[in-house]
């Protein structure tokens, strides 16, 4: 499974590489990192179909992580890739907007792994 | 001899006026009279009978008139008629001198009668001369009087009138002293209440970033947290790999703690640094300006701003969008005060595009860019480093454009704003570093704040 993770703290990369190293040994799980909404897009636009997993953050400067769920979800349609929200910002608003694009989750940070390697089970 | 009696009566009957011997000398008075009516008869009877009691009746006259002229020059209670002896005695010594010729020598009488009857007239015309130069001067005398007694009675009211004034003047100046006082205490106040203003205003500020500084530290702190508990984890592996004896997995992995202890490290700096700065803002500048990299110092402060914000007003949400020079040059700046700076402008845009949010329009995004630039020295000129914070809420009416600089003028609604942000920083810029701020605007569009500063 190919992961796109979009955030723009460059840090977050190590962090999911090391906190699924197994699953990335194993195989389990690729991760491609963007460190922002139009990278993200860009990748998007040049390996479609190829991540089926999108975790983004909401928090970003330039494109905001919610512009980029409407974007992803109005662009890509076959299949959709499932989009995941993580966020600092637990708010009912930032919630609401989320799950109006079209948003398949909502995550707080700081980011439970052992919960998200749970959801990520059942979408493999 | 006839002359004589009127003379006399009319003397007695002016001296009895001009004296007031009725009240004044009773004795006197009385002789007056007496003389009075022997003038009186001696006239009647020598109109009456003439030639005959001539002699007689002529020396009665002249012995009155000096008498009358002794007591006029002996007597104390006639000294202020004097001049009036003056005017008579001519006539008295003449009129006596003449009856005396006529008496002793007949014959030399007659032969120089007409010339001893223009003397006679001539001293009568001197009596007469001086009587009305004497009633003139009595009448200046008078006026003379009058006047200072008048003088006099002016100078009584105006004393009083000064008296007067005085009083006034010092109830005036006590009251005025009173109010000055009572002015200068007012005054006292407000000076306090000022700078208990400014001191609120800056504490407001740190509030705003308190929250925003929390966010911040909770990032760093999140990579903490986790790279340690992935440390953990490597650990339990590395002893099972040395435990099966795989060295290589073992150096590996050994080689993954180490990065991740950086990357603690480096994260945990992080989170002191944002403490430090917090700590800086919140004490008083100590105006000692230091190479800041200005790129760094909007972008922590506009992150502070927008966690800030956000922590005070769940729904808050707009786009940060920023564009910084790559060739910025680290300037001498106070780094706190250039912070509030631009905290207060990004602040500032922030609430604008709130504001315009509230108006509900479709499809409107609220952004704020903060961009900075280097400019070149243009010949003679220097450089600057420009900060510019632009927003794209309702801009900034012309009616009010002039107003924002000045201390204490806000459009926020009683109570939320200070109105000190703008004009705090407007001195920060100007006056603690030389430099310029500007606003550009357009009603409707949004505005953009820049701040110049001398490189």
């Amino acid at each position: 499974m190919k992961i796109l993770v979009v955030d723009d703290e460059k840090d977050v990369q190590v962090l999911f590489e090391q906190r699924f190293r197994k699953e990335i040994r194993n195989n389990e799980m690729q991760f491609v990192f963007a460190f922002s909404g139009e990278d993200a897009i860009a990748y998007l636009n040049q390996h479609e179909h190829e991540a089926v997993l999108i975790l983004s953050d909401i928090n970003m400067p330039g494109m905001s992580g919610l512009e980029l769920l409407g974007h992803i979800k109005q662009k890509y349609h076959k299949p959709p890739p499932v989009v995941m929200m993580i966020t600092a910002y637990g708010d009912a608003e930032n919630y609401n907007m989320a799950k109006e694009l079209g948003a398949d989750d909502f995550l707080t940070k700081p980011v439970d792994f052992t919960v998200l390697k749970e959801k990520l089970k059942p979408t493999n | 001899m006839i002359v004589d009696f009127i003379i006399l009566i009319f003397v007695v009957r002016y001296l009895k006026k001009t004296l007031q011997t009725a009240d004044k000398f009773p004795a006197w008075d009385k002789i007056f009279t007496v003389i009075f009516f022997v003038s009186l008869a001696c006239l009647v009877v020598s109109i009456s009978v003439g030639q005959k009691a001539e002699l007689l009746l002529s020396w009665m006259g002249n012995a009155l008139l000096l008498f009358i002229l002794y007591i006029l020059y002996a007597k104390k209670e006639f000294r202020s008629l004097r001049s009036y002896m003056l005017a008579l005695a001519p006539y008295i010594c003449i009129s006596v001198a003449r009856d005396l010729v006529e008496l002793l020598l007949p014959g030399f009488y007659t032969k120089w009668e007409n010339y001893i009857d223009a003397i006679d007239f001539s001293a009568f015309i001197w009596l007469i001369a001086m009587l009305i130069i004497n009633k003139r001067q009595q009448k200046a005398l008078q006026t003379e009087k009058l006047r200072t007694k008048e003088e006099e009675e002016q100078n009584k009211v105006m004393v009083k009138m000064k008296a007067e004034l005085e009083i006034q003047v010092k109830e005036r100046t006590a009251e005025i002293t009173l109010q000055k006082e009572e002015l200068q205490l007012a005054l006292n106040e407000l000076r306090a209440t000022q700078s208990q203003l400014v001191q609120s205003e800056k504490m407001a500020s740190l509030g705003e970033l308190t929250a925003g500084i929390a966010h911040e530290i909770q990032n760093p702190l999140n990579f903490v947290n986790n790279f340690s508990e992935v440390n953990t984890e490597l650990i339990t592996e590395m002893k099972e790999a040395i435990d099966k004896g795989n060295m290589d997995e073992v150096r590996s992995i050994a080689n993954d703690i180490a990065d991740n202890e950086q990357k603690i490290n480096h994260h945990g700096k992080r989170a002191d640094a944002i403490v430090k700065g917090m700590l800086q803002h919140s004490r008083s500048s100590n105006g000692i300006k230091e190479p800041t990299n200005i790129n760094t110092l909007a972008d922590e402060y506009l992150r502070l701003a927008y966690h800030g914000l956000r922590a005070k007003d769940k729904s808050f949400n707009a786009s940060m969008k920023t564009a910084y020079d790559e060739n910025m040059v680290d300037i001498n700046i106070i780094p706190q005060d250039i912070g509030r700076v631009i905290l207060n402008l990004i602040t500032n845009a922030f609430y604008a595009v709130t504001e315009k949010k509230k108006e509900g329009t479709a499809g409107y995004e609220p952004t704020v860019s903060v961009s900075t630039m280097l400019s070149l020295p243009v010949g003679e000129g220097r450089g600057e480093a420009i900060i510019k914070v632009k927003d794209n809420g309702n801009g900034i009416p012309k009616k009010v454009i002039d107003k924002i600089f000045q201390p204490f003028f806000t459009t926020k609604p009683t109570g939320q704003g200070t109105g000190l942000g703008l004009s705090m920083s407007y001195d920060i810029v100007t006056k603690g570093h030389g430099g310029e701020l500007d606003v550009e605007t357009k009603e409707g569009e949004g505005s953009e704040f820049i701040v110049r500063l001398p490189v």
